[in-house]
């Protein structure tokens, strides 16, 4: 823990954001966010570009000022006490700017020496952190020769070398190769329980992933909020059901009318293959239960026809977050 | 205070492991021995009046105007250039004790590269076997007026630099600072207009902040505190509005 010690872990939240606005130069970036981080969670900060996600970051850390709203990081008021935040709060901006003359040693020690750790604490600490985020083998390099992998951990390992309770990122991942990706996320996942991380990104299988949970913004605001479980299923209901099926396909309506009133043939069926099997897809109402087993039971215990498999294509987060930053959609305005 | 100290040290540490440091400085003491050369020439072809040290420092405008914004442009401009700014900033550090650190490590090589024209003197001295030629008050005055006027040549420097993200920009802006403050003023001192009667309330300010009035008089040995005052308060409102320089372009950023 920095020298500023922080209040007890149970009783605030780590981060509250309430009615947060901020505007620039008549552009509103930023409009009526509020959102709470319990201590330990790992949040995900979804949104396209523009949407004032890194704005929010930086209002976080203290960098920018709020034009109107609250602030809190572990109970304690950004605005009011923005020297006492900045010992709270660990924050990797987003492009990771990184001094390009200094070696990676230097670079944390400067680091871990500005955010008040003493000369003894430093050395065990720095040895840590360069094996958590694997920069063995390139301390004593010039930070400038290495490559985008490399400079991310070092952010990362800049973000987390004073122990503070929260983290902050602003699109870690970015620009990564897939190998990359995995290794900064197995990072991430890592600090879960010991500290409250808060990662920006549009990168959607990644925050699944990782992320306990999502708050997805939108034009400055949040448009969604929960787990990705959650969200798939209050945006998009439980999903498709893909099934490959002999016998009369004109019965079939009635028969699925009977298990659910809204569940519906897709599209026509394609043509039967040498076997007699078509393939079809149903969908169901936002509303409706998982369906699978009773469709099972129907068609298996109906004489008429034969099934092969089904399955049920499950939405990715991917579909939750075009659907909630999509205008058209429905149920946007919050 | 400690951030600031950690600060220092990292800028110092950061010249001295710099080539470009050392590029500089040797291309400084390639010019300035040039210039003193010629002095010395013009000195044994004909008498002069003055010491060789009261010339020498009357061209103290030549290496002010082209090093102090070389030295000065890069300091905050490129920190915002690259966001490392933005780092810094969200760590237990203040403006002010950022853009004091730039100063002070900026001012420490401005008053080494000056210190080591200190050698030409010394080697003068050495070839001339005598102290005959070397007054030794012109050249002590001499080198309190480098060290005075200095904050402030470099505090507009820094100033420069702490209101754009273009080095070019900072440079050219801190020549033109510069350019004004130490020719400007002596050439607006000769304007006919200045002679009016009216214009008495000016023409004293004017004489008041002529550079080369204060080197003129720290050369005799005549320290005013008034003139020490101007360097010190100019190069305090500089620091600041260069502190009011970061943290503006951080609200409208």
């Amino acid at each position: 823990m920095p020298a500023f010690a922080p209040e007890p872990a149970t009783t605030t939240p780590a981060i509250e954001v309430s009615d947060l606005v901020k505007t620039y130069a008549g552009i509103t970036a930023v409009h009526r966010i509020s959102f709470t981080v319990a201590r330990g969670e790992i949040i995900g900060l979804l949104g396209p570009n523009g949407a004032g996600k890194s704005t929010t970051l930086r209002i976080l850390t203290g960098y920018l000022p709020a034009t109107a709203g609250r602030v809190t990081v572990c109970g304690v008021d950004v605005a009011g006490h923005p020297a006492e935040v900045k010992n709270l709060i660990g924050y990797m901006p987003e492009n990771n700017p990184l001094p390009d003359d200094m070696r990676v040693s230097e670079y944390l020690y400067l680091r871990g020496r500005l955010k008040g750790l003493t000369r003894r604490r430093l050395h065990p600490r720095f040895d840590e952190v360069v094996q958590l985020c694997d920069l063995g083998r390139v301390r004593h390099r010039i930070i400038g020769n290495l490559s985008k992998g490399y400079r991310q951990r070092i952010g990362i390992a800049d973000a987390i070398i004073a122990e503070p309770p929260v983290i902050i990122m602003d699109e870690p991942t970015i620009g990564l190769d897939p190998h990359q990706i995995l290794a900064v996320r197995d990072l991430i996942a890592g600090l879960r329980g010991r500290m409250t991380v808060l990662i920006s990104s549009h990168i959607l299988p990644e925050v699944e992933a990782t992320c306990d949970r999502v708050i997805i913004v939108n034009q400055g605001r949040v448009v969604a909020a929960g787990t990705p479980a959650e969200l798939r299923h209050e945006r998009l209901g439980p999903g498709h059901y893909e099934l490959e099926l002999a016998g009369p396909l004109a019965a079939l309506p009635s028969l699925l009318a009977t298990l659910h009133p809204g569940l519906a043939l897709v599209s026509a069926p394609d043509a039967p293959d040498a076997d007699g099997f078509a393939s079809l897809s149903l969908t169901a109402p936002r509303d409706a239960p998982d369906l699978r087993e009773p469709l099972v039971n129907a068609l298996a215990h109906d004489s008429r026809f034969r099934l092969r498999a089904l399955t049920r294509t499950r939405h990715t987060l991917e579909d939750v977050f075009l659907a909630a930053t999509n205008p058209k959609t429905e149920g946007l305005k919050v | 205070m400690r951030s600031f100290r950690i600060l220092l040290g990292h800028e110092l540490r950061m010249l001295l492991v710099s080539p470009a440091t050392y590029i500089a400085a040797t291309l400084f003491l390639v010019v300035m021995g040039f210039i003193f050369a010629g002095i010395l020439e013009s000195f044994t072809s004909a008498a002069q009046e003055g010491s060789p040290a009261g010339t020498f420092f009357q061209l103290f405008w030549i290496p002010v105007l082209f090093m102090v914004p070389l030295l000065t442009m890069k300091s905050l401009a490129e920190e915002r250039r690259l966001g490392t700014l933005e780092t810094l900033l969200t760590t237990p550090v203040t403006t002010p004790q950022v853009v004091f650190a730039k100063f002070f490590a900026a001012y420490a090589l401005y008053l080494g590269l000056w210190a080591s024209t200190g050698g030409f003197f010394s080697i003068l001295q050495l070839f001339a076997g005598t102290s005959y030629r070397l007054d030794s008050g012109p050249l002590i005055g001499g080198y309190l007026f480098i060290t005075v006027s200095g904050l402030l040549f470099v505090a507009l420097g820094i100033f420069a630099s702490s209101i754009t993200r273009n080095q070019a920009v900072a440079g050219i802006l801190a020549f033109v600072l510069l350019l004004l403050l130490v020719i400007g003023t002596r050439y607006t001192s000769t304007l006919e207009l200045l002679k009016l009667d009216s214009m008495a309330s000016t023409r004293s300010a004017i004489d008041y902040v002529q550079i080369f009035t204060h080197l003129d008089d720290f050369t005799r040995g005549v320290i005013d505190t008034r003139q020490v005052l101007f360097y010190l308060s100019g190069s305090t409102v500089a620091l600041l509005f260069s502190i009011f320089g970061v943290e503006a372009k951080l609200l409208h950023s």
